[in-house]
């Protein structure tokens, strides 16, 4: 008799989920949840229309508006047309497919890679998609999360299934435990600075090691929602006691014996000794230290106590043309102390940075301080139930003293496609996920940072080592 | 979906690395329920000023790229956000083709559902691609998809590797959903069999 084959994680969900191998490698995947937002799904359900299709599974689909959605006065409704007219339509839409919907003003209301696990429905060893290539995100829960563009979307409206060839596996393996001032956020931008924004293309990265398994769900959700920032479409961290606890007693997740029966399941997952990874990338955690961007890449990464690098001093002559473009764009001069730059706006939300662990990060600098003057600062929680919760440990009070603005749940500034906007030539501490020219609004600059670090940088009025304020 | 066969056509060099879908189509447009008229938008903060008039440096504002509907990048083409209105962008402007050394893998998939080529050739081959593309009107790139190869200006051919199943699709101009529902039958039986394997499995309530 032959040895079972020693499978990854990646290997384990992915082979449970397929219907059907063609010759060629592609094969038929059965998807578990499709998360549906305003901005990439309306071409979808006006093709299903066109086509006289219907939604194949509306109970494994659930929609939320999140993208465009304002972060202040959401009673007075949408000014903005288009945002109207988009949001309107995806309200029309679920309606007529019988699609589960979240109202902008329910509780419950929040960026859709928030709400996901919040709510339970993001289950381990689930496929797990959305029409959004943050849907990395729910990986942290021991899923197979991945996101897919418009037509992808209509496919799994129509068939509950998408064409897909497995990725290849990636480890990244990190070892020892995370120092005073440092937060997955810095771990991951970490990772990307090592990797590159293109390590990971083309590979599931499954995160391990006793800095990975140590963090909280929150830094879990932060490390993987990452992962497309190197260019992997999916990160996976294995589900165990952590994950478990954390899941459950939410409003989708199983209850009774089901539950039981579900754990039994997800403790199979993790992958084996001896799985075999394409690729394995080892870091070490004590190493890390608060880490900042300079550029408009998010490997262009720092320790906030470095100075902006200068590109005579590149490799090459295409990377050395290329950071002379970012330095340009980001208005910074080689040379230049990272501690030295001053900010404009400070933004502490987005799906990477806006659960109830990162507000309570932020709270901690801010408690008793003032905002600088000048500097605009808010706080936007990934959705209202982390702000209600929020609002009960008096994080709100701690953060409006101080001079942040308390707003509603959205993706808000990390993609300038609401009110929440730079304007251009405004520098930004950010806790979101990308700094790519005009990402924030058009002209914006952004510097990538942990919530911690954006508190700091609000009350000082420039880049700081949230260290020194301990 | 519109077939991809053979074109030959101009194509617009676009000295770039890790070119995100930002840049392709910022943020801002994605507020539209249509597929069609991102175009005049690609390339948004590349093509405009900040009075939204052509910046003239930049190569789809000059003559005779205009007109290209191929177009030649560096690494990492597409990555960043999965937002297919990147593709849409580009098929509206008139590009029916990408050639890079790597494409972000969402970018990638996006490509193919739209009749957009996206062909991946090694960096030596797409810089003497980009250098034959300067030389603008009558510097003409064939892409033969049926043949699997890109030509020069000057007649040299260059192969790609494309996916059998993706080319057929490209080929034929086939809709995907179309092919899938014809496993209608083997979904069904996949769901029962994890009906009865995963009991617990809850639906989604809202």
């Amino acid at each position: 008799m032959s040895e079972p084959k020693s499978c990854t994680l990646f290997d384990k969900i992915w082979d449970s989920h397929v219907i059907e191998r063609f010759s060629d490698g592609t094969c038929l995947l059965y998807i578990d949840r499709h998360l549906v937002h305003e901005v990439t799904s309306p071409q979808a359900f006006e093709g299903l229309r066109m086509a006289r299709r219907r939604v194949r599974r509306p109970d494994l689909t659930i929609a939320v508006i999140d993208h465009n959605v304002p972060t202040s006065n959401r009673q007075a409704g949408i000014a903005e047309e288009d945002s109207r007219i988009q949001i309107e339509t995806l309200e029309r839409n679920c309606r007529d497919f019988g699609v589960p919907f979240i109202p902008v003003l329910d509780v419950r209301q929040g960026i859709v890679h928030i709400i996901g696990p919040e709510l339970g429905i993001s289950l381990p060893g689930s496929t797990i998609v959305c029409g959004d290539s943050h849907t990395s995100t729910h990986g942290a829960l021991g899923a197979l999360a991945f996101g897919i563009g418009t037509s992808e979307v209509e496919h799994v409206l129509a068939t509950q299934t998408l064409l897909q060839k497995p990725a290849k596996n990636m480890k990244v393996e990190v070892k020892g435990s995370l120092p005073f001032g440092t937060y997955a956020k810095d771990l991951v931008l970490a990772i990307i600075g090592k990797i590159g924004t293109a390590g990971g293309t083309g590979h599931v990265i499954e995160y391990a090691g006793e800095a990975v398994r140590s963090l909280d769900m929150a830094g879990r959700m932060t490390v993987c929602n990452m992962s497309i920032e190197a260019g992997a479409r999916a990160g996976l961290i294995a589900p165990d006691e952590t994950t478990f606890d954390w899941i459950k007693g939410r409003p989708c997740a199983p209850k009774a014996e089901a539950w039981d029966e579900a754990v039994r399941y997800w403790r199979t997952l993790a992958s084996d000794p001896g799985a075999h990874y394409d690729k394995i990338v080892q870091l070490d955690a004590t190493e890390i230290a608060p880490l900042v961007t300079w550029g408009t890449s998010p490997e262009t990464v720092l320790p906030i106590n470095g100075s902006v690098p200068d590109p005579d001093e590149a490799g090459d002559d295409g990377r050395r043309a290329q950071m002379r473009r970012m330095l340009d764009y980001m208005g910074l001069a080689p040379g230049t102390r990272m501690q030295d730059i001053r900010v404009d706006v400070v933004f502490i939300g987005s799906c990477t940075n806006s659960r109830i662990e990162d507000l309570r990060a932020a709270a901690a600098v801010a408690k008793g301080r003032k905002v600088a003057p000048d500097v605009r600062a808010m706080v936007v929680p990934g959705s209202g139930l982390v702000k209600q919760q929020a609002e009960v440990e008096g994080l709100d009070r701690i953060f409006t003293e101080a001079g942040f603005e308390w707003r509603e749940a959205g993706c808000s500034m990390c993609l300038g496609m609401n009110p929440d906007r730079l304007s251009a030539g405004q520098r930004c501490a950010s806790t979101s996920n990308r700094n790519f020219e005009g990402r924030q609004g058009p002209g914006g600059r952004t510097h990538l940072l942990s919530p911690a670090m954006a508190a700091a940088a609000a009350i000082h009025g420039r880049l700081t080592d949230v260290r020194q304020m301990a | 979906m519109e077939k991809f066969t053979r074109l030959t056509a101009l194509a617009a060099p676009l000295d770039l690395a890790n070119v995100d879908t930002d840049k392709i189509i910022p943020a801002r447009f994605l507020k539209t329920i249509k597929r069609s008229g991102l175009g005049i938008h690609l390339f948004d903060t590349l093509r405009y000023n900040e009075n939204e008039q052509e910046r003239p440096e930049f190569v789809l504002n000059q003559e005779p790229f205009r007109g290209a509907q191929i177009l030649i990048a560096d690494e990492n083409f597409g990555c960043g956000s999965s937002r297919e209105h990147a593709v849409w962008a580009l098929v509206d402007f008139g590009i029916r083709c990408v050639i890079a050394p790597s494409f972000a893998d969402i970018f990638y998939n996006n490509s193919f559902k739209n009749g957009l080529l996206p062909v991946r050739l090694p960096r030596p081959q797409c810089e003497k691609l980009m250098q034959a593309a300067r030389m603008g009107a009558n510097a003409r790139i064939t892409v033969d998809l049926e043949r699997q190869i890109v030509s020069t200006p000057r007649g040299e051919e260059f192969s790609f590797d494309i996916d059998p199943f993706r080319r057929h699709l490209l080929l034929e101009g086939l809709d995907d959903i179309g092919q899938t529902l014809q496993h209608a039958s083997r979904i069904e039986s996949y769901e029962a069999a994890r009906r009865a394997r995963e009991r617990w499995y809850p639906p989604i309530t809202a």
